[in-house]
């Protein structure tokens, strides 16, 4: 089996368009879930979102490129080639061929799906754009990776809700450790602020008033965000021999299907995910140092999440450093796991844990050692990122330090 | 008149959440519990989705996490009716 090392990373979100930009303002302890743009008329029940505040599309694309790209894909875009710049991966020859895109997103392009509607019902227009189909499909970002960075392996993208990204990554890590490629640029990406999106996420009851306030006392949901996350996965000895730099390394993955409710978490599942992949990694759970929770901030997935840390990793529980950076970039749905991978890596490097803002006051039912408001220096070498998914699909990645 | 229209409330919410579930009115009483009717988490935000369009009411989201059984239901829809109307204009329908 193969090492497989990170070599690149790209974040655009709320925190930033730049992975430098993010990682100062997650140690900052900055929540950038504000005042969304347009409050919805009449105006949505919650008031704020993490938007991609300083994502400017003409900073990055042609007029051209708009027309066949939306919000969704050009993030994840934008993402990609911030990674791949950083990893001074070049993929040329054979190296083309054994390398793979694999993205993740919940529900792909929805703003032209919107905006077909409007013409179908709203106009009575049955004229849609014929873009429509280019322009929505989930895989409209990992297609343009590839074609942009030349890349003719495997290229596709995982829909499982939150967890599509952590999915993603998983897939890429397997194939890149099992050998059926070379490297892969994985990750996911979201654009959740669609009128229509935003409506059923209202509906659902699920969002905060005001901000979400992960492992609080006082916590009355999640907050939404947008944005995108990707990493560039490459075999270590390929890494090594072309000298590049290696940020840190995936060593482990599991996912499960809590086969228990379409919403409603339960502890066995995630529990299960998180178990495999930390036999995957083959390491012991004592090893874990930090966890990068799910953390929605919802009554619910804290609590079962909280008891599915304590059944996988016993007396460890009590003292693994844990933080939530929803409370900062918001709940990025399909991009979470890609976004809070970034986090992950970031914090084993610089050996900071970023904090769960916006805690108010313990819940004696999640009683972990939450990093609550402000960052802590620690020194980490393994960190576990859970993402655990509406329809009860849970994925965790383990990551390690760098060595270098 | 008001115990009639009362009773005409309890009637319409027990037809909603009879409709919503997909199962029988005459298998809904005051006194089922969501329990007994398995009525879970989200059909509970489901049914509170179209009692809002029925009644013409905002049901907070506060409420809707206690609600266990079809007579809290009942009341808590009463209440928020009864709020609405008198809220209303003098006159108004």
């Amino acid at each position: 089996m193969n090492r497989v090392a990170v070599t690149g990373q790209g974040l655009v979100c709320a925190l930033g368009n730049t992975v430098a930009e993010g990682w100062a303002r997650l140690i900052a302890g900055e929540c950038r879930i504000l005042p969304m743009k347009d409050p919805g008329s009449p105006p949505y029940k919650f008031r704020n979102g993490a938007e991609a505040w300083d994502f400017k599309p003409l900073d990055h694309f042609t007029e051209k490129d708009l027309v066949m790209l939306e919000r969704f894909a050009l993030l994840a875009v934008v993402a990609a080639r911030e990674a791949v710049a950083q990893s001074g991966i070049r993929f040329e020859g054979d190296l083309s061929d054994r390398s793979a895109v694999i993205t993740g997103s919940s529900v792909g392009g929805q703003f032209t799906e919107e905006e077909g509607y409007i013409r179908l019902y709203r106009e009575n227009n049955p004229r849609v754009t014929p873009l429509t189909i280019p322009r929505t499909m989930a895989n409209a970002g990992a297609s343009r990776i590839s074609l942009e960075f030349g890349i003719h392996g495997p290229a596709y993208t995982v829909a499982t809700a939150c967890s599509s990204s952590n999915h993603a990554l998983g897939q890429a890590f397997w194939m890149v450790r099992n050998g059926q490629i070379t490297a892969a640029i994985a990750g996911g990406s979201e654009a959740v602020f669609a009128e229509g999106l935003l409506r059923a996420w209202e509906a659902m009851r699920v969002v905060a008033p005001d901000v979400c306030r992960p492992f609080s006392a006082d916590r009355k949901g999640l907050s939404l965000g947008e944005g995108a996350g990707m990493l560039v996965l490459e075999n270590w000895n390929h890494a090594r021999a072309r000298g590049a730099a290696i940020l840190g390394e995936v060593i482990g993955f599991g996912m499960s299907s809590d086969a228990h409710h379409i919403t409603q978490p339960c502890v066995e599942g995630p529990a299960k995910a998180m178990d495999w992949a930390i036999r995957d990694a083959d390491i012991s759970p004592d090893q874990v140092d930090y966890i990068n929770a799910h953390g929605t901030g919802t009554l619910a997935n804290d609590v079962t999440e909280t008891q599915a840390i304590r059944t996988v990793l016993g007396k460890r529980a009590d003292s693994v450093l844990v933080s939530s950076t929803k409370s900062m970039h918001g709940h990025t749905l399909g991009a979470a796991g890609a976004i809070e991978a970034v986090a992950c890596l970031l914090a084993l490097k610089h050996g900071i844990v970023p904090p769960t803002v916006n805690f108010t006051a313990r819940d004696p039912a999640c009683d972990l050692n939450v990093i609550a408001n402000e960052a802590r220096t620690a020194q980490m070498q393994i960190a576990l990122s859970n993402t655990f998914a509406f329809g009860g699909l849970n994925a965790t990645l383990v990551l390690k330090g760098s060595e270098d | 008149m008001p115990e009639q229209v009362e009773d005409a409330l309890a009637e319409k919410v027990i037809r909603v959440i009879a409709h919503t579930q997909r199962i029988p009115p005459e298998s809904v009483s005051l006194d089922s519990t969501f329990e007994a009717l398995k009525i879970d988490s989200l059909d509970g935000i489901n049914i509170v989705f179209e009692l809002e369009k029925e009644f013409n009411i905002e049901i907070p989201d506060d409420g809707v996490q206690n609600l266990r059984s079809v007579r809290d239901t009942v009341e808590g829809v009463r209440t928020l009716v009864r709020s609405k109307d008198q809220a209303a204009p003098s006159g108004a329908a």
